[in-house]
C-alpha cells in the first residue's frame, strides 16, 4: 500500500536500513540520521558507503536541516537525503532545492497539491543544490 | 529604476497563485489557522488587533509613479483610503480581508511589485540610502547591488527558515542615511586603492530587547564576490544561531557570544567551502541591473539661482531640500509629519499628487526614507517652487526635515498586536508642542516605539520614547544620546518612566535644559548630551 507520509523523488529502489545516530554510525553503516545540531561535514569522510542519510525537523521553523542537506550535496553525496519530520507541504520547494529528495512527514501529503507546489516556480533567483540554473545564467545565454 | 524582465514577472506572478492556493486552501478549511500563520506571515500578513495587516515590499524604497499610483488604488480599493510607510522603507495596510489580499497582490504583480519576505523568520526587504543615485556625496549608487540582493534572497532555499528575522542595509556613502550599524548586515560601497568598488562589510547591529552596533567584519570584500559571501554569513548564522529563546536569536547575539574576530573567521572558513560553487553571479548581470540604474538625463547647465523672496518657501527649501549631484538640481523631501497627524501616513490623493509630481519633476521616481518621509530625488532647482505650491496645497509642504516634529513612531497599540503602548498619540502631542520652537532646536530626532521590539527606532533616537506595560499601564520611558547615523550611538534611558501627559512634560524640560547649556547655536541636542553627560538632564526632569 502507498505510504502517504513518504514522498519520494528519485527512482532508485528504496534503501530501508534503520538509519543510526550520527554518535553511534560506524564504519560500514548505510544509513545515519542527523539530528538538528548534528555537524553534517562530519559525515563527509564517509560518503561513499551512504546509502541514505536522514534529516530529521523537530520543528519545520527549524531550518538548521536545509543547510545540512546542501552541505552535503556540495560534497558530492548522490545518496537520498531524507527530510523527516514537523514539514509542511508548502516547505516543499525548498526542501527540493536545498538538496532533499525524499520526505517523511508527521502528516501525510495531498498528492495534488504535492504536485502543484512542485512545478510552482518556473525559474528561480539563486543557485543551490538541485543545479536548477539561476535567472542570471538564463539571462545571460 | 530596475525594470523586472520575463524571469521577475513570472516568479512575483507564481508567488500570487502559491498564495491564492494556501488562502484558498486555508478558506475550504483544508489547513487550519495554526497552520495558514506561518505561510501568510511569510507574505507579510499580519493578524493585528482590528483586522488583517498586508506589509508591502519597496526595495530599497524606490518607487515609480506609477507604482504609487497602485499602491493609492490599493489603499481605496482594499483599505481605507491611506497607507502607512514605515520604518523599513515598507508600506502598510491597516484593514485587509484575507479572502481580498490574493487579488491585492495580483494587483501589485502588475506593476511589478510584491509582499515577499515582508515578515516571517528570512531575509526581509533590503533597505537603502533614500538619497541613492542622487547624493552629491555618495560614492556609487548603492541599489543595484541591493537589487542583486533582493534576488538572490527571494525564496532562498537555504535561509527561509533561520533562526530569526534578518534585515540588511547598502550605502553607498560616508554619509549614513540607511542606519547600517543597526542592521544584521549592513554593507558600504567603498573604494580600494586600485580605485575599484566593493564593500565594507558590518555585521550584528540591531535594536530590539538588547541593542547592538554592527562590528565590521571585512574592511573590503570584491564586488564579484559578494553574493558567496552572503551566503557564508547566512550559513554559520543558520547554522549556529541560538534557537531557544526568541529574544537571543538575531544574529547579534551570535556575533556577540563569539566575538566579531572569531565569527569572522567563521565566515571566512565558510566561504573558502561556498566561493568555490560559482554562487556568484556573473559580471555581466551586474552591470545589466546597474545600466537600469543610470540616472535620469539632467541639464548640468541648468540655473541654480532661484527666487526665494517668499519667506516660507525659503524656509522650505532651506530644510527639506539637500544638494544634487548635478549642479542646478536639488533633493526633495516630502514631510508625512505635519504636526497632530500620524507619523508616516498618507491619504490615497496625496499619494496619487506626489506621483504626479514625481512624473513631472523628479524623473519619475519616488523614495520611502526609514524615517517615514518621502523623497522626490531629482528636481531641478528651477521647478520647486510650482512644486511647493502644489505641496501647499495638499498639506505636504511642512518644513520639518529632522527637527522636533519630524518624529518617527511605530503604529504602536492603536493596531498593533505585539505594543504594549500607544506611540501615535505622544508623536502628535509632542509634534504640536515643540514645532512652534523647532527651527531654533535645529537637528532633533525624536524616535517613539511602543514597546521593545523597536520598530520606531528609539535606541537610535537623540531623544528616544520606549512604551511598556506597567502594572496594565501604558508607561513611557524617556532616553537620551542615539544615532543611527555615522556617528551612531545607543540611547540611554534618562531615569523613571511616565504616563502619557508626564512624558510630553518631560521632553520639553530635555529640551529647555539643552537650551540653557548648549554652547551655541549649531550645537544640536545630540552634541550637548554627549558634551555634558546625562546628569544635567536628569537634574531638568527629576530633579
Amino acid at each position: 500500500m502507498a505510504d502517504s507520509h513518504l514522498l519520494r523523488l528519485r527512482d532508485d529502489a528504496v534503501h530501508d536500513a534503520a538509519a543510526v545516530a550520527l554518535a553511534d554510525h560506524q564504519q560500514g553503516d548505510t544509513a545515519v540520521q542527523l539530528a538538528p545540531a548534528d555537524d553534517a561535514r562530519a559525515l563527509i569522510p564517509h560518503l561513499a558507503t551512504l546509502h541514505r542519510i536522514d534529516i530529521v525537523f523537530l520543528k519545520f521553523r527549524d531550518g538548521r536541516g536545509f543547510s545540512s542537506a546542501r552541505i552535503l550535496r556540495e560534497a558530492g553525496f548522490t545518496g537520498e537525503i531524507r527530510a523527516v519530520g514537523d514539514l509542511k507541504i508548502d516547505q516543499l520547494g525548498f526542501l527540493v532545492r536545498a538538496g532533499f529528495d525524499a520526505v517523511r512527514s508527521d502528516l501525510p501529503f495531498d498528492p495534488a497539491v504535492v504536485t502543484r507546489t512542485l512545478q510552482r516556480f518556473a525559474h528561480v533567483y539563486m543557485k543551490a543544490a538541485d543545479g536548477r540554473p539561476p535567472v542570471w545564467a538564463l539571462r545571460g545565454a | 529604476m530596475y525594470k523586472y524582465d520575463e524571469y521577475d514577472q513570472a516568479i512575483v506572478d507564481a508567488r500570487v497563485e502559491e498564495f491564492r492556493d494556501q488562502v484558498q486552501r486555508r478558506l475550504n478549511n483544508e489547513i487550519s489557522e495554526d497552520a495558514f500563520k506561518p505561510l501568510r506571515l511569510m507574505n507579510g500578513l499580519y493578524l493585528q488587533l482590528h483586522a488583517y495587516m498586508l506589509r508591502v515590499a519597496i526595495p530599497y524604497g524606490t518607487l515609480s509613479a506609477r507604482q504609487m499610483r497602485m499602491l493609492a488604488h490599493i489603499a481605496r480599493r482594499y483599505d481605507r483610503g491611506y497607507a502607512h510607510f514605515t520604518t523599513r522603507q515598507n508600506l502598510q495596510y491597516n484593514w485587509m480581508k484575507l479572502e481580498e489580499t490574493p487579488d491585492l497582490l495580483a494587483d501589485l504583480a502588475s506593476v511589478e511589485m510584491h509582499a515577499f519576505q515582508t515578515s516571517g523568520n528570512c531575509i526581509r526587504n533590503i533597505s537603502s540610502d533614500q538619497f541613492a543615485g542622487a547624493a552629491a556625496d555618495e560614492i556609487a549608487d548603492p541599489r543595484p547591488y541591493a537589487e542583486l540582493l533582493r534576488q538572490w534572497s527571494t525564496l532562498h532555499p537555504e535561509f527561509s527558515f533561520l533562526p530569526r528575522k534578518f534585515k540588511i542595509a547598502v550605502t553607498g556613502s560616508d554619509t549614513d542615511r540607511a542606519a547600517i550599524q543597526l542592521h544584521d548586515i549592513g554593507l558600504q560601497l567603498i573604494r580600494n586603492d586600485a580605485g575599484e568598488i566593493g564593500m565594507k562589510v558590518l555585521v550584528g547591529g540591531g535594536m530590539g530587547r538588547t541593542p547592538l552596533l554592527a562590528h565590521v567584519i571585512r574592511d573590503y570584500l570584491p564586488m564579484a564576490d559578494y553574493l558567496s559571501y552572503m551566503e557564508a554569513i547566512l550559513r554559520v548564522y543558520n547554522r549556529h544561531g541560538r534557537r531557544d529563546n526568541i529574544y537571543k536569536a538575531r544574529i547579534k547575539i551570535l556575533v556577540n557570544d563569539l566575538g566579531p574576530a572569531e565569527f569572522a573567521a567563521q565566515v571566512e572558513a565558510e566561504w573558502a567551502q561556498m566561493k568555490p560553487l560559482g554562487l556568484d553571479a556573473p559580471a555581466a548581470e551586474l552591470a545589466r541591473i546597474v545600466a537600469q540604474f543610470a540616472p535620469p538625463a539632467l541639464d548640468a547647465d541648468a540655473p541654480a539661482d532661484i527666487d526665494l523672496s517668499d519667506a516660507g518657501f525659503a524656509n522650505w527649501v532651506a530644510v527639506n531640500t539637500h544638494p544634487h549631484k548635478v549642479p542646478g538640481h536639488a533633493i526633495v523631501t516630502i514631510s508625512l509629519k505635519a504636526p497632530g497627524e500620524i507619523p508616516g501616513d498618507a491619504s490615497a490623493d496625496q499619494m496619487d499628487l506626489i506621483a504626479d509630481l514625481a512624473e513631472q519633476y523628479a524623473g519619475d521616481e519616488i523614495r520611502v526614507t526609514h524615517a517615514q518621509n518621502l523623497v522626490l530625488p531629482h528636481v531641478r532647482r528651477a521647478d520647486l517652487f510650482t512644486l511647493w505650491q502644489a505641496l501647499v496645497g495638499a498639506g505636504l509642504a511642512t518644513a520639518n526635515l529632522d527637527r522636533a516634529s519630524d518624529i518617527i513612531a511605530c503604529p504602536g497599540l492603536d493596531y498593533c498586536t505585539l505594543a504594549n503602548a500607544r506611540s501615535i498619540p505622544i508623536a502628535q502631542k509632542l509634534a504640536v508642542k515643540l514645532a512652534p520652537q523647532e527651527a531654533d532646536l535645529g537637528e532633533l530626532k525624536i524616535k517613539i516605539s511602543g514597546c521593545i521590539n523597536a520598530c520606531g527606532h528609539h535606541h537610535a533616537g537623540h531623544i528616544g520614547i520606549l512604551g511598556v506595560d506597567r502594572k496594565g499601564d501604558e508607561n513611557y520611558q524617556l532616553l537620551l544620546g542615539g544615532s543611527g547615523a555615522e556617528d551612531a550611538s545607543l540611547a540611554k534611558i534618562l531615569g523613571p518612566g511616565f504616563d502619557e501627559d508626564g512624558i510630553v512634560v518631560a521632553v520639553e524640560k530635555v529640551v529647555d535644559c539643552y537650551k540653557a547649556l548648549r554652547s551655541d547655536p549649531a550645537e544640536r541636542l545630540l552634541d550637548t548630551y554627549r558634551r555634558v553627560g546625562a546628569a544635567p538632564f536628569k537634574e531638568a526632569v527629576y530633579g
